[in-house]
């Protein structure tokens, strides 16, 4: 038990400290790919302890809901982070582990960030909190089509169940699963605020989604903003991982496989992030008002695997 | 010379060979004359006023009409005890912003006008001071902090409507201005501007200087047409004077102006790519303008060339032309490179077609000029209808789309790259033997000139006084921004709001030059 909750803290740990460093390595493969000199791979730590070190400037009719919403978002995603499995399967958040309540976690940082955001009553905030609940309330269902083709190969919405199903059980190719990942990397994107839904790195306000949301904010909640958003690509990427690429994440209590699974996770990573800056790199950003088909796409796509599982799998 | 426009019989005087020509009207006759210019299928380029009471007159008013028989400059002296003259923004609707600016600037009136708001004033002057007047101080009073700035923007009523305020500061390093939507979700509904933010008093600085400084002032009125307006200042000054200038520096001056051209499209390209978020356009289009840039600073010691054109000729001359049509040759295979990618980029030219779309027949009635008008099937070019040396001997092929969109205005700057390319071949491959300059007379006596030279934004117009004692008594330099901003506000109609970056960057208009 202790050896499952020291497992735990250090999984939570790990996704914290790694997060910035996936971005950093997904902003350096995009520099190559255009042929720009690559930012140092740590910059995101820069950027964050810079921010923790500033004085935090709040707007004039700033509620405390505007103060203590980054500090919320940032649980969300520390908590989400913490119960899908990375390293190792089975540790004792895992009855926690539940696909659905984790899409409930990601909407409860959303929903704060939206609340936050329209809290100052600026255009801006107000404008991106639109935009965010439009491209939500179309990515969450796709996102739980895509959790419930997976959970229908194992029986359970627990990822733990998922994963053990996937990895360690006896090997067999499921054509749904195809259907469902590339539903999920469409869903990814927009909830990621990435390119071709949104452009994280633009500075035209007008056409922001996330970033319109964060304007106002700076210093410390800043930070806890940006580290969340980190903390948001990890998981997703390890959950993408989890369900589609799950081999090398160690069985339960099996504390040999830990270093193999270290090694595993940061190859599928380090792919999954040059992917992901490819995918960047040769995309433009979409018209807004296309977000509802792309999405809408990626909804049919996990409807798709759902029927081919019942039609091939069962 | 004696013609007619429409029905009107015109004196023409001619400004020494160019296709210059003034006109002395009665203010009472403005209305007919731009009637019958518009009904001919002229456009109205730009109007200024002139304080013309320390030579014994009123208030000048002047217009530049663009028509088949050329550029015509039309003055009405308006008395001045009550300056005022008809208005005529009903005929020409670009008139209206430089009306309510010539009131701002000079206390000229245009009576009958629908819009009389204040346009260049915001709070750096008074009510009723007119900074531009011969008698205002040179250094205004310094304004007072409690001062709001009232405008009252026009509101769109109705349910589910509410407005988006836009700057003037942005969240990138861009010049300022305010933009103010009116929209329903994100679909606009309309836009309104308000510009004047970087207004810096050029016109009043101008006054006073000696010659050769009032072209590096000229060439800062926006940098990045530099050359475009020194050139046009300096031809200016060479009408006023009338004085030819050696072959070799005016091809020298063209050789700069395009590749200003160039330089300009080349950064407005890849930052189009950078407004649909494919930063790879970006970084490439940009890797080429830094490559231009720099061999600029090598031939002429400025990335910019600054200060190369003064009056007279040119101060540098082209040392290594070699270097000049290697980069050309590498330009032209990679931009055509480039432009494969932009045009069978599928995410790319959904964002471009059908965006931002000002129709060919509302670009007529709004006097769209330039690159943008040229987009909208305007099919005027300076350098093609009234060419001055060396245009007249190079034949430039104008570019021209009628769709009006994002993508027509790429698809122009793209031709016209291709086009400067040519003309910088042909203008090294013939450039004449020749001294780079000719010295400057001295004036005797009030001389007037107009210069006029087809910048990559559009017709850039200077206006030069040089009063008795040689030196600059009045200066107006014309953007073509001035009548292509609100052809904005109509562009975005219908569009969404996250779009209107990239139609804004689409027109790339200048704030600098439009504020003076």
């Amino acid at each position: 038990m202790t050896t499952g909750i020291a497992l735990q803290i250090g999984q939570t740990l790990l996704a914290l400290v790694l997060a910035p460093m996936l971005m950093g390595w997904v902003n350096v493969c995009r520099a190559w790919l255009q042929g720009r000199v690559a930012p140092p791979l740590l910059q995101p730590y820069y950027n964050l302890r810079k921010l923790f070190h500033k004085d935090a400037v709040l707007a004039h009719d700033a509620t405390r809901l505007f103060r203590f919403a980054p500090y919320i978002i940032f649980a969300c995603m520390v908590l989400a982070a913490g119960i899908v499995p990375t390293l190792a399967n089975d540790l004792p958040f895992s009855p926690a582990a539940d696909v659905i309540a984790l899409v409930g976690l990601f909407a409860l940082a959303r929903v704060f960030q939206a609340l936050a955001a329209l809290d100052i009553g600026t255009a801006f905030g107000s404008l991106g909190a639109r935009r965010e609940m439009l491209i939500a309330f179309l990515a969450e269902p796709a996102l739980l089509m895509v959790f419930f083709t997976a959970s229908l190969i194992s029986q359970s919405t627990e990822l733990p169940h998922i994963v053990d199903r996937l990895a360690h059980q006896e090997f067999a190719l499921y054509p749904s699963l195809a259907f469902a990942a590339v539903a999920f990397w469409m869903v990814s994107t927009a909830e990621n605020a990435r390119i071709p839904v949104d452009n994280p790195t633009t500075h035209l306000e007008l056409t922001m989604i996330h970033e319109a949301m964060v304007l106002e904010y700076s210093a410390r909640h800043l930070a806890m903003i940006e580290w969340a958003v980190a903390l948001k690509l990890f998981t997703y990427s390890t959950l993408g991982i989890a369900l589609f690429l799950p081999w090398g994440i160690a069985p339960a209590g099996d504390l040999n496989a830990l270093p193999l699974a270290l090694l595993a996770l940061a190859l599928k990573l380090a792919i999954g992030g040059a992917a992901l800056a490819l995918l960047e790199t040769v995309n433009a950003k979409m018209r807004l008002f296309r977000a509802p088909e792309f999405l809408g796409t990626a909804f049919l796509l996990a409807v798709l695997g759902m029927l081919t599982h019942f039609l091939l799998e069962v | 010379m004696d013609t007619h426009i429409g029905d009107i019989e015109l004196t023409l005087t001619p400004q020494g060979g160019s296709a210059v020509w003034r006109f002395g009207l009665a203010p009472e006759r403005l209305p007919a004359f731009a009637r019958a210019i518009q009904e001919e299928g002229g456009q109205l380029l730009a109007l200024w006023g002139s304080d013309d009471r320390h030579l014994g007159r009123g208030f000048g008013l002047h217009m530049v009409f663009l028509s088949s028989q050329g550029l015509v400059w039309t003055q009405a002296d308006l008395p001045a005890a009550a300056p005022e003259y008809p208005d005529l923004a009903a005929i020409f609707p670009q008139a209206e912003r430089m009306q309510r600016a010539a009131y701002d600037l000079l206390g000229l009136r245009a009576s009958g006008a629908v819009d009389g708001r204040k346009w260049l004033r915001h709070t750096a002057w008074g009510e009723d001071e007119y900074p531009l007047r011969k008698d205002a101080p040179s250094q205004p009073p310094p304004a007072s902090p409690t001062q709001a700035d009232a405008y009252p923007f026009i509101r769109v009523a109705g349910d589910g409507v509410h407005e988006i305020p836009v700057g003037p500061i942005h969240a990138g390093v861009i010049e300022p201005g305010h933009f103010r939507f009116s929209v329903v979700g994100d679909k606009v509904l309309r836009l309104e501007e308000r510009l004047g933010y970087t207004h810096k008093g050029i016109e009043k600085r101008f006054e006073g200087m000696d010659l050769s400084l009032g072209a590096r002032l000229a060439g800062r009125v926006s940098g990045d047409s530099h050359s475009a307006y020194t050139w046009a200042y300096c031809m200016a000054v060479e009408a006023a004077l009338g004085f030819t200038v050696p072959e070799r520096a005016l091809w020298l001056r063209a050789l700069l102006l395009e590749m200003e051209r160039v330089a300009n499209h080349l950064g407005d390209l890849g930052y189009l790519g950078n407004d649909v978020a494919l930063s790879f356009g970006f970084a490439q289009f940009w890797r080429l303008k830094e490559d231009w840039l720099r061999l600029a600073q090598r031939l002429f010691g400025h990335r910019y060339a600054f200060d190369c054109i003064v009056p007279g000729g040119v101060t540098t001359d082209l040392g290594e032309a070699d270097a000049l049509l290697d980069l050309v040759r590498r330009l032209r295979t990679e931009v055509a490179e480039l432009k494969a990618v932009y045009d069978e980029h599928a995410g790319v030219q959904d964002r471009f077609a059908h965006t931002g779309r000002v129709d060919p027949a509302m670009a007529a009635r709004l006097g769209v000029i330039g690159l943008a008008g040229r987009a909208s099937a305007q099919a005027w070019d300076l350098r093609v209808q009234f060419p001055h040396p060396p245009y007249d001997r190079l034949e430039v092929n104008m570019a021209t789309d009628r769709r009006g969109d994002v993508l027509a205005r790429v698809e122009v700057r793209f031709a016209e790259v291709f086009e400067s390319l040519r003309l910088i071949e042909a203008i090294v491959q013939r450039l004449p033997a020749d001294p780079l300059q000719a010295e400057v007379p001295h004036a005797d006596g009030v001389r007037e000139g107009l210069g006029y030279v087809e910048g990559w934004r559009g017709p850039v117009l200077v206006a030069v006084r040089i009063g008795m004692d040689g030196r600059l008594d009045r200066v107006h330099p014309h953007d073509p921004s001035w009548q292509n901003w609100p052809a904005l506000e109509v562009g975005i109609l219908g569009n969404i709001v996250p779009d209107f970056p990239l139609i804004n960057k689409s027109f790339n208009l200048s704030y600098s030059g439009h504020d003076l």
